[in-house]
Order: structure tokens, then C-alpha cells, then sequence
């Protein structure tokens, strides 16, 4: 077997289940040797990401809206449920955002782990879902998609509840239960699209393929189609999250440790919006289009109703967490356009956002790790105290608020402009209402985020913290954040480089749609 | 003498009509009977109290030889050749489902019994009594899986439950256990006649008790007026829905798994729960299968209620052992989601179900066994904080099992979930589905709050304490883990052997009770 076969066989799984083997490795490692348990932990994220990148490194970017490195195997046979992984243009890019986030967010908790401290079980949390997100992202078969979909939730449950702030119990309960609820009505729909696509597969690409062919043959009807999706949305939709299901999160990511809070931002998020596109709009496209007017209202009401929660907010962790709700308005806005630009629009708005706001966290929690605080009126002067960090800072908030030449750009701009002309199927005038709406957003985001930088950054360090030493970006901190804010800066230069791998595969998705009346 | 007498009854001009008895298809039951009485008679006889731990090891090598006794009546079945058969006059059914249902109530007598020992060594009772108790009961519960004839269905019921009577209220020195006890009685007394007065009506109504005599007739037979038949059913599922703990029947459940010493409860919840859905499954999926449009809609009203009060009623409980009572309903109305489905399917789905669920509700109840005090005290959700400092793995085994209460992916809660809501859905019940996946959420709170209050770290943690886990006791935890997990991972084993255990209806070999060609259609 020479190197390229065994790619093909195993890169895949090798890559998803590496980390998983890191934790078991983990496990047995006496849990006072902490340095081995965090080589091992690091170690076993870069086994993964080496084999991603290898994977990466032949995947065919020609044909990128083909799926390759496909895997199929038996794996429950009594249910019909194969083990199919695969990944194609629309993957890639998800894949490489987290196979670079696991180990930067590692190395960032090097040496300040949270309360109560015990790196051995955070680590094993935070490969388990390394293994949970990169499944997530490579799954084609249904049952084993909703497998990872779910096995991510545990790790983030524990992270949050017994890493976490104050508040822990409540937010991390209140997680778990808005996510269950989503996959409990979604594994509903998924069953029921099973029996009404044939009942004899799983896989995504037969159910899409026999819910076309009994579209054609003209005996489904639609409104079984508009219903299967509307469990579709509420697991998604809660995940994204959309409003009105987005108030765990707030209260996740504040309480959430730093680490917790970033992944969170950075990949969890996008399994809903990833789980949209890959799911729901490939295997129900006309029931999407009876959705996408109500998918794009819940959008920007998401980005008006985020931009105004950050207006109103005096936590600065709690202000970055309502600008996600905004950010993935965008993103919504772009899939319900249901258009090859909106989409490419998503898909760039997911990578950017994991890049931005994953670092706003970091930011957040070393700012706390420094005050002891996030509350907003309280801090201040962090360019006089630590400019490294206040710039930084500067630098994030101005790609957040989508400022040209940064990664924020691409995903914000075109998802507004892809509003103006949304598949022939849907109404003209609806959605540029939305556009509009959508537009007054981005002025509102950069409302709440200049208005943040100033009050933390600039003037003069608050009497409190006056005299109190501040430690700049440390070593490990730099580590953490120059793989993140170099592309930040090179995405928003040559935006290509996702467009390009995204564009094949969903630009057959833009047909599919544009053909639909 | 003997030989004579025999000589002279075969000589005799009248032949005696004796039942024919395939004495293999029995064993199992004659197994847990007669060594329920061998310990019984050794325990008299012998002067002293035998060495602690050994009932339960006889118990557990008894329910193992039933187990032992019960893979060839499996082979059996499963031979295209030979295939199920009826014996004992067409009382006793031996097919997929009923060896099937068997293995499940003896794994729960393991269980249980692994649970038992350290608990009732703790308690200062240990003896012979539960033990006994808890095989004649596994007996009633076997008859009744197997049973094809309603008033055999009855006496299984009977000994299920009067042994299980017993079991609630043996906790002399506590009033809890004594009430739950006669709670228990006078409720089951009454379920148990409301049952025996439906075997009365459903006699009435078509003339017979044998299962396959009544499908018999009433596929044959269009009633002209069916009050009789359906008033009788009605009745026979308040019976069942008691042994079940279905809502609105469920109402001693609560009190009676607080009060009654936990490792009866981890039989009460795995063993018992089998066998009345055995025979719930029996009687209305195959005997009355004609009536499935009847039935149906009064099954799906019961499974709403029972998971609607098994998951919300749960959450304001502060006491772990009502909690996990109420989520037992809650399953409860899980399978009967299976039984509304009427299909080979949801039959196929209940057994994985229970199978599932017998592991993790008996390990649960295990690990409360363990944690609570002695006088079987200290099962409110506050005894439980600070267990994952305490005993770490104890908490982290009794997580897991919580978690696959709850249903999450790579347990076999997952599954067997998954399989109830495909049966569902395929049956055309999607609105049953989504109830159930709303309540499985609600539900998934309460295993969380018990989770949180083990984990939970802060000034609220009490100081530390020394929890003995007795060997037993252990191994009960890791055997139900372990099934847990791996069913999790691969339910293809599970699942194929629920599927192939498809109960049948199928006379005795006599060729003059029933008419071969009128052997009732499966559904």
C-alpha cells in the first residue's frame, strides 16, 4: 500500500479518531506527571492536525465539489447506518479552522489552567471534542453526523459546568438542555426523512437523491418536506444559534472558561450552520425554499437584537457573546438567500467568525486573568497598561466590525449584498427589506465594538487597577494568537483562498436552487 | 411397589389423559423455582446462618444454570426446522420472544442479587428471604413472558407480585419499607383483580382463554357486538399498566421505590417492568391483534400521559430514588410508544428497549444502594454532592448511567430510543415520536441535576466521607457499564437478537383443538 492509498483509507479516521485515542492515552497517565499529560494532550491534537494537513495537502481542489477521501463501511447494520465519511470543498475549510484552534487553545491554557485546575480531565475533554467536531465536519452518513453532532455536547457540558464561573450550573445546564432539545426533534426529522426517502440508507447524498426522485415523481408532499425541515431548523437553528433560541448562549460563554468559550465560538457554533447547508438545504432544497423568507427574518432580527444586546451590556465577555448572535445573523442571511454568492458569503462568514471572535475570547480571558474583572466601566487604559494587548485588541475589533482588507470583510459584505438578489424562488422585495435591515446592523456593530474599545482601552487605567502592575502578551499568548491574527489579515487580502475551494460545491448548490420556481 | 402400581395404571383400560410437557421448554422456570426452595430448605436444615455471600452466589449461579438451560431453547426457536413451540396444553409458548425475555429478567436477578448481598450485609438481614423472594418472583415473571393462556398469564402475575410485595416491605425496621409494602399490596391486590375480572369478560366474550384460541376465533369471527371483548381488554391493561407503572396506574410507584429497600427496587424497576410488558406485548400485539385499531389510540393516550408525568413530575423531586422512579415511568412510556407502533418493529424496539434498559436502571439503583446509609437512609439529592471526590469512579460509573438514561450517543440509551422513535415514525406516529424526544429532554434535567450535585464543587460540598463499595456490589456496576457502553458503540448483537425475537402464536401439536389452517396471521 503506498502512501496515497493509505490517505485515502485512513486519513480521515485517523484524523477524527486520533485525538479520542489521545484522551484514552491520557486516561492512564498518573495524573501527578502534569507535564507528560499536557505533551501527550498537545501531541495527539498535532498527530490529528498532521494528518489533516496531509489529507488537506492531496485533497484535489479541482474538483472540490466532489467528495473525496470517501470511507464507507458497515457499521449498524440493523439500522442501515454506515460508517460514510468523506469531505468536499464545503468541509475543507471548517476542517482546517478546527484542526488549528484544538492545539492553539492547548497551548494557550499551558500554564493557567482554570479552576479547579485538573488539566489531566480538561485536556481529555477538550480531545473528545476535537474528535466530536472534526467527525461532525467529515460525517455523510446521517446517524453518525448526529453521533459526533451530540458527542461535542458532554465535553462542552463539563467544560462549562465544573470549569466555569459563578454561574456555572445554571449555564451549563441551560446549554445542554436548549442543544438536546434541538437534536431531539431533529433526530425525529431525520428518521422521518429516512422512511420518506426510501428507508434503505443513511447516507446524505441517497436521501438527497431519493427525496429528488419522489419530488419528481410528484407523490411527496410538501408539506411533509416543510415539517421534516422544521425539526431540521430547531436542531440547527439552537445550535447556530438563531434568535429567539439564543439565549444559552450568553450565559455559556460567560461563565464558560476561556478555552471553553473560544471553541465554542470558533467551531461549535458552525456545526449548526455548517449542519444547515450540508443537511437540511442539500437534502430538503424545496422545502428550504419555503423556509428561507422565515430563516432570513429570524436572521436579521438576530442582527438587530444582537447589536442591540451588546449596547446594553457591562460584562465585556458578555458584550462578545451577544456580537456572535449578530455575526451568525449574517451568516443565516447568506444561507437564506440561498444563492452561490450567499453562500460562499456563510461559509467565509464561519471561518472568519471562528477567527475573529475565538480571538475576542482569548482576549477577554486574558484581560480577566489580568483584572480579575470584565466589567466594562470598571476597566480601562489597556493601551497605557499593555498596549501589546490593547492593540491587539484594536486590531480584532476593527476585523469584527468587518472592516476591509480583514477576514470580517468578506463574510459580512457579501452575505448583506447576496440579500439583494436571493434565488428567483424567493421574494425580491422580502429579502431586500432584509438587506437593508441587515445593512443598519453592520452600523450598530460598529457602534458596540468601537464603543467597547474606547471605554477599555483608551483614557486613563480606572483608580482601581492604577497602580496595579499589568503583565503584557505573554509567551504563550503569542503563541496562541499569531496563527489566528496572520490570518485574520492574509484572509482579508486574498479571500480567494476559501472562495476557491468553497465556490465548485456550492455553486452546484446555487443551481440546484436557482433551478427551483 | 412402585413398579406394580405403574404397571397396573398402564394396563388400565382407560388410558390416563396426562399433559404432554416439553420439560426442556421449562427449565428455566423449574430451575429458579426449585433452587428458590433448595435454598429455602438448605437455609432450615442447616443450624447456623450460612457464610454472608453465599445466597447470593447461589442465586447468581442459579439465575446463571437458567440462563445455561435457556440457549438451547434459543437454538431451538431460531431453527428454521423445529421453530417455537407450545407445550403444557398449549399454556406455555416457548419462542424468541419468550427465551428472549428470560435472559432479560435473569440478568436483572443478577443484578439485583450482586446488589442485594453487600446491602442487606450492611442492613445486618442478611439471610436466605430476599433471595428466595426474588427467584420465585423472576419465576412469575419468566411464566409470564411465556405465557399462552390468560389464566397462566395470571398465575405468573401472582407470583411476580406477591414475592415482590414481600420484597417492598422487607426493611422491618424502617416504616417506609412497610409502607410501601402494604401500599404496594392493596393497590397490586386490586390491579390483579381488575385483571382476573378482564380474563373473566374476555372468556365471556370468546369463549376461551388460550391466547391462540382467541385469535383464533376473533379473526374468524366478526362480533356483533365486541363490548364484552373490548371492556375486558380495558381491564386487562389497568393490570398490566399497574405492573408497568403506566400513568394514570402509577401512582405508587414514587412511594413504593422510595420506601422499599433500593436493591428490591433495582428488581422492581428491571425485572418486573419485563415481565408485565412481556405480557402486555403478548396479549395485546399478538392475541388481540385484530382489535389493534381499538386499542391503539388508548395505548397512545397512556404513553403520552405516563412519559408527560415520568419526566415533568420528576423534576421537582429532591430525592434520588423518587427521581429515578418517576424517569422509570418516564421509560415506561417510552416503550409503550414501542407497543402503539403494533408492528414487528416496535416489538423488536420494546425488547431493546428493555434489555437497554434493565442494565442501566439496575446499576443505577446499585450505585444508590451503595451510597446510602445504613438503615437505608441518605438518598436525597444532597447525599450525593461531593460523591465525585468521595468515590470517583462510583460517581463517574453512576454519570455514565445517567447519561444513557438520558439517551446520549454511544450508550445504549441512544438506541434504544432511537429504535422506539423509528418504530414510531415508520407506524406513521411521528406526533408519538416528537412527544417522547420533548419528554426524553425533560427527563435528561433531572439525571443532570444528580449529576451536577455529584460534580458540583463549592461551600455547599459536605466533608468528605468513606463510602465501602462491597464487591458485589462492584461487580453489578461494572457488568451493567459494561453493557451499557458496548451496546452503545455496537447494537448490531442487540438489535439482531431483538429482531429475531418475533413472539409467535402457534397451538399445541393437537390436532383437534384448533384447526391448523386457522393459525392466526402475525401482524
Amino acid at each position: 500500500m503506498d502512501n496515497n492509498e493509505f490517505l485515502t483509507e485512513w486519513g480521515l479516521t485517523l484524523m477524527v479518531f486520533l485525538p479520542l485515542a489521545g484522551a484514552l492515552l491520557l486516561m492512564v497517565i498518573p495524573k501527578a506527571q502534569e507535564q507528560m499529560i499536557k505533551v501527550a494532550a498537545l501531541g495527539a491534537a498535532l498527530a490529528s492536525g498532521a494528518v489533516g494537513v496531509a489529507v488537506l495537502a492531496n485533497f484535489n481542489y479541482d474538483s472540490s465539489e466532489k467528495l473525496q477521501f470517501v470511507v464507507n463501511r458497515n457499521w449498524i447494520e440493523a439500522i442501515h447506518a454506515n460508517y460514510i465519511v468523506g469531505i468536499d470543498g464545503l468541509s475543507v475549510p471548517l476542517i482546517a479552522l478546527t484542526l488549528l484552534i484544538t492545539p492553539l487553545v492547548m497551548v494557550y491554557s499551558w500554564n493557567h489552567f482554570p479552576q479547579p485546575h485538573n488539566p489531566q480531565a480538561f485536556l481529555i475533554l477538550m480531545l473528545v471534542l476535537a474528535t466530536g467536531m472534526l467527525g461532525t465536519f467529515v460525517a455523510q452518513d446521517l446517524i453518525l453526523f448526529f453521533v459526533f453532532f451530540e458527542v461535542v455536547l458532554l465535553p462542552m457540558y463539563f467544560m462549562i459546568g465544573v470549569w466555569g464561573g459563578e454561574q456555572r450550573q445554571y449555564a451549563s445546564i441551560k446549554f445542554f438542555l436548549y442543544t438536546l432539545f434541538g437534536s431531539a426533534l431533529m433526530i425525529v426529522s431525520f428518521l422521518a426523512l429516512f422512511f420518506v426517502a426510501g428507508g434503505d440508507s443513511f447516507s446524505m447524498v441517497d436521501l438527497a437523491q431519493g427525496v429528488a426522485d419522489r419530488n419528481a415523481a410528484g407523490n411527496l408532499a410538501m408539506i411533509t418536506q416543510v415539517l421534516i425541515f422544521g425539526g431540521m431548523f430547531m436542531g440547527f437553528g439552537i445550535k447556530v444559534p438563531m434568535f429567539p433560541f439564543h439565549t444559552w448562549l450568553p450565559d455559556a460563554h460567560t461563565q464558560a472558561p476561556t478555552a471553553g468559550s473560544v471553541i465554542l465560538a470558533a467551531v461549535l457554533l458552525k456545526l449548526g450552520t455548517y449542519g444547515f447547508i450540508r443537511v437540511a438545504l442539500f437534502i430538503l432544497p424545496e422545502a428550504a425554499v419555503k423556509w428561507a423568507p422565515y430563516i432570513g427574518a429570524l436572521a436579521v432580527i438576530g442582527i438587530i437584537y444582537g447589536a442591540l444586546g451588546c449596547l446594553a451590556q457591562t460584562d465585556m465577555k458578555r458584550l462578545i457573546a451577544f456580537s456572535s448572535v449578530a455575526h451568525m445573523g449574517f451568516v443565516m442571511l447568506g444561507i437564506a438567500s440561498l444563492t452561490t454568492f450567499g453562500l460562499n458569503a456563510a461559509v467565509f462568514g464561519m471561518v472568519a467568525h471562528g477567527l475573529i471572535t475565538g480571538m475576542l475570547f482569548f482576549l477577554a480571558g486574558s484581560v480577566k486573568d489580568r483584572f480579575h474583572t470584565l466589567e466594562i466601566k470598571r476597566l480601562g487604559g489597556l493601551l497605557l497598561q499593555a498596549p501589546k494587548l490593547g492593540w491587539i485588541l484594536g486590531f480584532c475589533i476593527m476585523a469584527s466590525l468587518g472592516l476591509p482588507g480583514l477576514a470580517g470583510f468578506w463574510g459580512e459584505f457579501p452575505a448583506i449584498l447576496s440579500a439583494y438578489n436571493p434565488a428567483p424562488a424567493l421574494s425580491q422585495e422580502l429579502f431586500r427589506t432584509y438587506m437593508v435591515i441587515a445593512a443598519f446592523g453592520t452600523v450598530l456593530a460598529a457602534g458596540y465594538l468601537l464603543w467597547l474599545f474606547q471605554r477599555t482601552a483608551f483614557g486613563t487605567p480606572s483608580e482601581e487597577f492604577a497602580d496595579v502592575e499589568i503583565e503584557d502578551v505573554r509567551v504563550s499568548e503569542w503563541i496562541a494568537w499569531v496563527p489566528l491574527l496572520a490570518l485574520i489579515l492574509v484572509l482579508g487580502v486574498f479571500p480567494n483562498i476559501i472562495f476557491h475551494v468553497t465556490d465548485p460545491f456550492l455553486t452546484v448548490m446555487g443551481n440546484t436552487f436557482a433551478g427551483l420556481k | 411397589m412402585l413398579a406394580s402400581l405403574w404397571q397396573q395404571l398402564s394396563d388400565s383400560p382407560v388410558p390416563i389423559d396426562s399433559v404432554d410437557l416439553a420439560w426442556a421448554g421449562l427449565a428455566p422456570v423449574m430451575i429458579l423455582i426449585g433452587g428458590a426452595l433448595l435454598i429455602l430448605a438448605v437455609d432450615s436444615l442447616v443450624p447456623r446462618r450460612l457464610r454472608p455471600g453465599s445466597y447470593a452466589l447461589a442465586t447468581v449461579l442459579l439465575a446463571a444454570g437458567a440462563m445455561v438451560a435457556a440457549v438451547p431453547l434459543w437454538q431451538r426457536v431460531q431453527d428454521a426446522e423445529r421453530g417455537p413451540f407450545a407445550t403444557a396444553a398449549g399454556a406455555i409458548m416457548v419462542d424468541g420472544f419468550s427465551v428472549f425475555a428470560t435472559f432479560v429478567i435473569l440478568s436483572a436477578v443478577i443484578l439485583a442479587a450482586l446488589s442485594f448481598d453487600g446491602w442487606l450485609r450492611r442492613e445486618e438481614m442478611d439471610g436466605a428471604e430476599p433471595y428466595v423472594l426474588m427467584l420465585l418472583s423472576a419465576s412469575g415473571g419468566v411464566m409470564m413472558a411465556s405465557a399462552n393462556d390468560l389464566i397462566v398469564m395470571f398465575l405468573g402475575l401472582e407470583i411476580l407480585s406477591i414475592a415482590v410485595y414481600v420484597l417492598a416491605a422487607m426493611h422491618l425496621r424502617k416504616i417506609t419499607s412497610q409502607e410501601a409494602g402494604v401500599k404496594y399490596f392493596v393497590l397490586g391486590a386490586f390491579s390483579s383483580a381488575f385483571f382476573l375480572y378482564g380474563i373473566a369478560l374476555i372468556y365471556g366474550g370468546t369463549g376461551s382463554t388460550n391466547l391462540v384460541r382467541i385469535a383464533t376465533y376473533l379473526s374468524a369471527t366478526v362480533l356483533g357486538d365486541s363490548g364484552l371483548v373490548l371492556a375486558g381488554l380495558a381491564l386487562l391493561l389497568v393490570g398490566f399498566g399497574f405492573k408497568v407503572a403506566a400513568a394514570p396506574f402509577h401512582f405508587w410507584a414514587p412511594d413504593v421505590y422510595q420506601g422499599a429497600p433500593t436493591p428490591s427496587v433495582a428488581w422492581m424497576a428491571s425485572g418486573v417492568k419485563v415481565a408485565g410488558f412481556a405480557g402486555l406485548l403478548r396479549v395485546f400485539y399478538l392475541a388481540f391483534s385484530t382489535y389493534r385499531l381499538d386499542w391503539q389510540p388508548v395505548i397512545f393516550v397512556l404513553a403520552v400521559l405516563t412519559m408527560l408525568v415520568g419526566s415533568v413530575l420528576a423534576v421537582v423531586q429532591t430525592d434520588v430514588k423518587r427521581m429515578l422512579a418517576y424517569s422509570s415511568i418516564n421509560h415506561a412510556g417510552f416503550i409503550l410508544v414501542a407497543v402503539q407502533a403494533a408492528t414487528a418493529a416496535g416489538v423488536q424496539a420494546a425488547l431493546f428497549y428493555l434489555a437497554a434498559y434493565t442494565f442501566m436502571v439496575a446499576g443505577s439503583f446499585g450505585v444508590i444502594a451503595v451510597v446510602s446509609r445504613k438503615g437505608d437512609i441518605g438518598t436525597s439529592l444532597d447525599d450525593y454532592r461531593g460523591l465525585s471526590r468521595d468515590r470517583p469512579v462510583v460517581a463517574f460509573a453512576f454519570a455514565l448511567l445517567l447519561l444513557a438514561q438520558a439517551g446520549v450517543p454511544l450508550t445504549s440509551g441512544f438506541f434504544a430510543k432511537f429504535y422506539v422513535i423509528t418504530a414510531a415514525i415508520e407506524a406513521g406516529s411521528s406526533t408519538l415520536a416528537i412527544i417522547a424526544m420533548i419528554t426524553a429532554v425533560i427527563s435528561s434535567y433531572v439525571y443532570l441535576r444528580i449529576i451536577v450535585a455529584m460534580y458540583g464543587a463549592g461551600d455547599d460540598v459536605p466533608a468528605p466521607r468513606t463510602i465501602p463499595l462491597p464487591a458485589a456490589a462492584g461487580l453489578a456496576l461494572v457488568i451493567s457499564l459494561t453493557v451499557t457502553m458496548s451496546v452503545g458503540v455496537f447494537p448490531g448483537t442487540l438489535a439482531s437478537l431483538a429482531e429475531r425475537a418475533t413472539p409467535v402464536l402457534i397451538p399445541e401439536s393437537d390436532p383437534g383443538a384448533v384447526d391448523p389452517s386457522g393459525v392466526p396471521p402475525g401482524p
